[in-house]
């Protein structure tokens, strides 16, 4: 109402005012205006073309021309998931996809709870920094590192060498299915680059977890006679939980979707990935690939629907 | 924090659980060394170690190779576009989220996490499809359009964690001094998002600028940075030039992230993730 009078009085721009005025009472208006260029966009090119892929995925592969049939069915599907193969590689993915998600937590979680429980003032901004730069350094780079290091010239294997462990590596890269060749070349060397990869993004969740819990907690659980022990497993441990599976949730994401990883570190065996990237690409099979990608979403969808009923969100 | 009394147990960490965090952190940081220490080494087909010998004249190699500056002029210029346009949608959306609440809020805020949240390749496949579908070439700004629409949730992320830091009552006492909400917008609300914003489009930088998912699917014979490493990784050529370049790239990344920890440094908290 004040606003009314004043805009009577000043003679600048009264238009603006007026808008303004509209914008401020009316603030379904101004969220409609706010939300509507980034909902358009996301909305439109984001969904759109995720739909689109979906919509792709249930056309099919003509098998006597070759040609894309644009009608609906489950044909794609069925093909997908009666063939071995394809079942070996979604098996193989999600496999290593938990393997590095549990490896990510176990390293994690003492930097994370270091640094929510002890850490103050600056060696807490250098911990922080330390996840923080690993994390948001360049991808391609992180993979290069790893290649210098498993490669079978490499430092790795030097040090095995010079402590006289040769054998110990020869014999790790003996075992049938995690070895190979070099450790540059096998599930092993894979597995270590993949946590390397999303370990901070294990780290930060579970952080901010732990912070989150009041020390007063901590201290009736020890007014209550409860050994530092047991404190960890009671109190500290339940609590910290929803921030291990936020965490989980990106380990166990990024990987599944990797395809540069096992193509540079791998084997010949393929992961989700990498079959995507083919058969939309050589085998210009866009129908297959739209399926293979399509399990990692409902990997994932049914993943984040039971980390929501643990309540992982309020940790993001 | 959020306490002011001495908690319990806030004495000496164990032993074993600072080595444990001290050694998940070199796990962390010493792979990077390396790459520091083989951009020298006078080896240029292995990756032996410990380099037989060092010499400095890979650097004057890379300067030379006009692939490489044509690639790094590719990545800056997407990296600049996909970042401007990701500050506008990402603080838009931020203003429009931050305290209020209406039927559908949750599910906007999925969207805008959703690019980050699912796999790369999936962005980057639909993406893919979708300029197919509608014959799009591809170009310079296909690249620009699949980074944009990931790096919004960066932006978003950082001012809405500034915006409910800043007090409401500001916005209503400038109000109440008789400003309009353009007014409280310029003199307000604008200098208390500075470097949030800043903050978030350098994060959002540094994403676009390393982006090799999305961009491979997005790319016609476009060769960005990341593309061109990739190649390198693949099919070798000068590995000491690829040490060169990653090393800058290392550097390059490292400045925007710093950058961007000091503007928000003591205000907010960052997300979890990019």
């Amino acid at each position: 109402m004040a606003m009314t009078e004043t805009a009577g009085r000043l003679p600048r721009a009264p238009l603006l005012r007026r808008l303004s005025t509209v914008l401020y009472t009316h603030s379904h208006v101004l969220l409609l205006v706010l939300l509507a260029p980034p909902l358009l966009w996301l909305g439109i090119i984001y969904l759109g073309s995720l739909l689109s892929l979906l919509a792709q995925s249930f056309f099919y592969i003509d098998g006597f021309t070759g040609q894309i049939v644009h009608e609906l069915s489950f044909r794609t599907y069925a093909e997908m998931l009666s063939s071995r193969a394809n079942l070996d590689v979604i098996l193989r993915t999600a496999s290593m996809a938990g393997a590095v998600t549990v490896a990510s937590a176990i390293i994690g979680f003492p930097i994370a709870y270091y640094m929510a429980r002890y850490a103050k003032g600056r060696i807490k901004a250098l911990c922080y920094l330390g996840v923080m730069l690993p994390l948001w350094s360049s991808y391609l780079v992180k993979v290069y590192a790893w290649k210098l290091i498993l490669a079978k010239e490499g430092v790795i294997g030097w040090t095995f060498a010079h402590l006289k462990l040769a054998w110990l590596l020869d014999g790790v890269l003996a075992i049938p299915v995690i070895g190979g060749p070099s450790l540059s070349v096998s599930y092993l060397g894979m597995f270590l680059v993949f946590t390397y990869m999303w370990l901070p993004y294990m780290i930060l969740p579970i952080q901010a977890a732990l912070e989150r819990v009041p020390p007063s907690l901590l201290e009736a659980s020890g007014d209550l006679g409860a050994r530092p022990g047991l404190t960890f497993r009671k109190v500290v441990l339940p609590l910290a939980f929803p921030g291990v599976v936020a965490g989980s949730i990106f380990t166990f994401s990024l990987t599944l979707g990797d395809y540069i990883i096992p193509y540079i570190i791998g084997s010949s065996r393929f992961f989700i990935g990498q079959v995507v990237f083919l058969q939309q690409g050589t085998a210009g099979n866009i129908p297959l690939a739209a399926a293979f990608s399509v399990v990692p979403i409902v990997i994932i969808a049914i993943y984040l629907t039971i980390a929501k009923r643990l309540g992982a969100f309020s940790a993001l | 924090m959020r306490s002011n009394r001495t908690p319990v147990n806030r004495t000496a960490a164990p032993i074993g659980l600072k080595l444990a965090a001290v050694g998940g952190l070199l796990f962390l940081h010493l792979p990077m060394l390396f790459i520091l220490l083989y951009a020298f080494t006078t080896e240029d087909k292995s990756y032996q170690f410990p380099p037989p010998g060092l010499t400095g004249k890979w650097f004057a190699a890379a300067l030379d190779r006009q692939d490489i500056w044509d690639a790094l002029g590719l990545s800056l210029r997407i990296a600049a576009m996909a970042t401007m346009m990701a500050m506008v949608l990402g603080s838009l959306a931020a203003a429009a989220m931050y305290r209020t609440h209406f039927f559908g809020r949750e599910t906007i805020t999925l969207l805008i996490i959703l690019p980050i949240a699912l796999p790369g390749i999936i962005t980057g496949i639909s993406l893919r499809a979708a300029y197919n579908l509608m014959d799009i070439p591809f170009s310079i700004w296909t690249i620009v359009i699949g980074h944009a629409t990931f790096c919004v949730v960066v932006v978003y992320n950082n001012v809405l964690a500034r915006f409910r830091r800043t007090s409401a009552s500001l916005i209503e006492a400038s109000m109440d001094l008789g400003a309009d909400g353009f007014q409280t917008f310029r003199h307000v609300i604008l200098p208390s998002l500075g470097t949030a914003l800043l903050a978030g489009g350098m994060l959002a930088f540094a994403l676009s600028f390393d982006e090799i998912i999305v961009t491979t699917f997005t790319a016609g014979h476009q060769q960005t940075l990341p593309i061109w490493m990739l190649s390198e990784l693949v099919r070798p050529r000068q590995r000491p030039v690829t040490n060169v370049v990653a090393v800058f790239v290392i550097v390059a990344t490292f400045v925007p992230i710093l950058a961007a920890y000091y503007l928000t440094r003591g205000t907010d908290a960052h997300g979890g993730g990019k």
